[in-house]
């Protein structure tokens, strides 16, 4: 009887990976880096100022009218749309037509859009006015 | 039990979480080079706008009415598609993603629940995270929570947009309901063939006997009736599995007449196939190449042609999928047409790790090299950056897209402005 013979075929890996020439701890025969076994990853702003991704969106702010709140023409903040409007948050609404930030403020059951400057009048929320309370600001990022 | 999620009218509700004014209005997004109408919104479509409607022809109709258009923005839709995904990875690790606006959802060990209020809570997250108003079927099989999610959103004032078949009572009804041709996986043709043998409603479908379908429509149609029977044969595919063909094609903003022109194009869409194709780690067999000149237009002559051309072996290579493709062109060409659209399209796709050999022939292994090295550096500057000679080193994708929205998500550039 014949017997049969297994043949199993490779394809050749032909990309070699050896276009990376620098060694991180080089090639020498010295000691290793003693930090070798510490490494932490660098730190991501990414990580610190995003809670939670999904909901995570960025805007930049147009006008001065919460720059008591260090919130100031040009900075770009941080929306967290997961978390829960409460009084005192600070949070991108729309209404009218547009987008805008201000402070929560909660009284007897009337919400209040509370600018921080004193330049500024609060808005009342009416029945009637259609407000989106779109997401709650976290942080504000500001270039100097 | 299964889910199938899938959101309202996706990319009009990508435009209307960053532009909230447009809730209620009518909306419709335009596809690629704003050729056709590819989706509406409900006003819309109430409206009488009709699927794929050339947006040339509906001018007037969208001042008419006050219609909101918009070019597709994909950068935009598929983050939101992907944020809507990961709210629903949290209540199940069974998530299949079907679509770019759909995704089946399978929950193993979840009796206890009470799928209704489980399932109004994901929508409830899914909404209040990323804006995204979705509707939800659910049921003991994946067609039949499809068949769910249609009376979901069909009795939508009832139902909220969340329907679950969880009894045979509510399986009978919605089939009795539901028209065969609407089912999942039912095609045109076979739709005909049941209208013959009076078979109108899902319900009639699953009336029919084993043999009879299975002989009519193959093992794939008897899958089927079991599983509107309720009895799961079709299971969640949670690994993507490497699509089949790549296909890069194009309409021209303005009609390309010049070979040398056409070359170029066809050069750039073969040069994309096979970046596609690298980068699910795949090579080619063959190459397909097509032209076409504008169906709409009558005072030109009409020609449209392709040619298939198979390669001597796999590759993945920029630089021979893209002779193969010339060739192709150089093949159908035809002087004096005023081309419309052209497309290069790769198959006889193989994974690159275990592709057959050939005794004589295979690809020169520099050109794997070069092409891990083109990779490399489109990867780190940018797309675009290294290009055939043959290649117009100035031309990006011009796409028309004059109602173009903001990449809200994705350009630091673009993000929604607040006062």
């Amino acid at each position: 009887m014949k017997k049969s013979i297994n043949l199993e075929f490779y394809s050749p890996e032909v990309n070699n990976k050896l276009n990376v020439w620098l060694s991180e701890e080089g090639v020498s025969a010295g000691f290793p880096s003693p930090a070798n076994d510490f490494k932490e990853l660098r730190i991501s702003l990414d990580k610190v100022v995003v809670k939670n991704e999904a909901a995570t969106f960025y805007a930049r702010v147009v006008g001065q009218s919460m720059i008591d709140a260090g919130i100031d023409d040009g900075d770009l903040i941080v929306i967290d749309k997961s978390l829960e409007p409460k009084d005192g948050k600070i949070a991108v609404c729309f209404i009218d037509g547009e987008f805008t930030v201000k402070r929560l403020k909660v009284r007897k059951g009337v919400v209040w859009l509370v600018p921080e400057n004193k330049n500024y009048k609060p808005l009342k929320i009416s029945d009637e006015s259609e407000l989106i309370i779109w997401g709650i600001v976290t942080h504000v990022l500001k270039s100097f | 039990m299964f889910a199938l999620v899938d959101c309202n009218n996706f990319y009009a509700s990508c435009e209307r979480i960053f532009q909230p004014s447009l809730n209620d209005k009518p909306i419709a997004i335009l596809s690629n080079n704003d050729g056709c109408v590819i989706a509406r919104s409900n006003e819309v479509k109430r409206l009488g706008l009709p699927m794929g409607a050339p947006a040339h022809k509906f001018s007037s109709f969208f001042r008419q009415y006050d219609v909101k258009v918009f070019s597709s923005n994909y950068p935009l839709y598929g983050d939101m598609s992907n944020r809507v995904m990961d709210v629903l990875r949290q209540f199940t690790p069974e998530v299949e993603v079907y679509s770019i606006d759909e995704a089946f959802l399978h929950f193993q060990g979840f009796e206890n629940y009470d799928m209704e209020q489980y399932a109004r809570e994901m929508q409830k997250r899914v909404l209040k995270w990323t804006g995204m108003p979705v509707s939800i079927g659910v049921g003991p099989t994946k067609a039949l929570s499809k068949v769910a999610n249609r009376v979901a959103k069909k009795f939508n004032h009832k139902t909220n947009n969340v329907y679950v078949i969880n009894s045979n009572f509510k399986r009978i009804k919605a089939l009795k309901w539901l028209p065969i041709s609407s089912v999942w996986g039912i095609g045109r043709q076979h739709a005909r063939r049941l209208a013959f043998k009076q078979i109108e409603t899902a319900h009639d479908f699953t009336q029919l006997s084993d043999e009879w379908v299975r002989k009519e429509m193959s093992v794939v149609g008897l899958r089927l009736k079991k599983e509107l029977e309720g009895i799961s044969t079709i299971p969640l595919e949670l690994k993507r599995s490497p699509k089949k063909a790549i296909a890069t094609t194009r309409s021209f903003e303005s009609l390309i007449e010049s070979y040398e022109e056409m070359r170029e194009r066809v050069s750039t869409f073969a040069s994309l196939c096979a970046e596609k194709l690298r980068a699910q780690s795949s090579d080619c067999n063959a190459v397909y190449v097509f032209v076409r000149s504008n169906p709409f237009s009558a005072k030109h002559p009409q020609y449209r042609n392709s040619t298939l051309i198979g390669m001597p072996f796999a590759t993945r290579s920029t630089l021979t999928i893209t002779k193969y493709a010339l060739r192709g062109l150089e093949q159908i060409f035809r002087k004096n047409i005023k081309y419309k659209k052209a497309g290069v399209i790769v198959t006889g796709i193989v994974p690159s790790k275990s592709k057959q050999m050939t005794l004589f022939d295979r690809e020169d292994y520099r050109h794997n090299l070069l092409m891990s090295s083109i990779d490399k550096i489109h990867q780190r500057y940018g797309p675009h950056k290294i290009k055939l000679a043959n290649q117009d080193i100035n031309r990006t994708f011009k796409m028309k897209q004059t109602q173009l929205s903001p990449r809200y998500t994705t350009d630091v550039r673009h993000i929604i402005k607040v006062k």
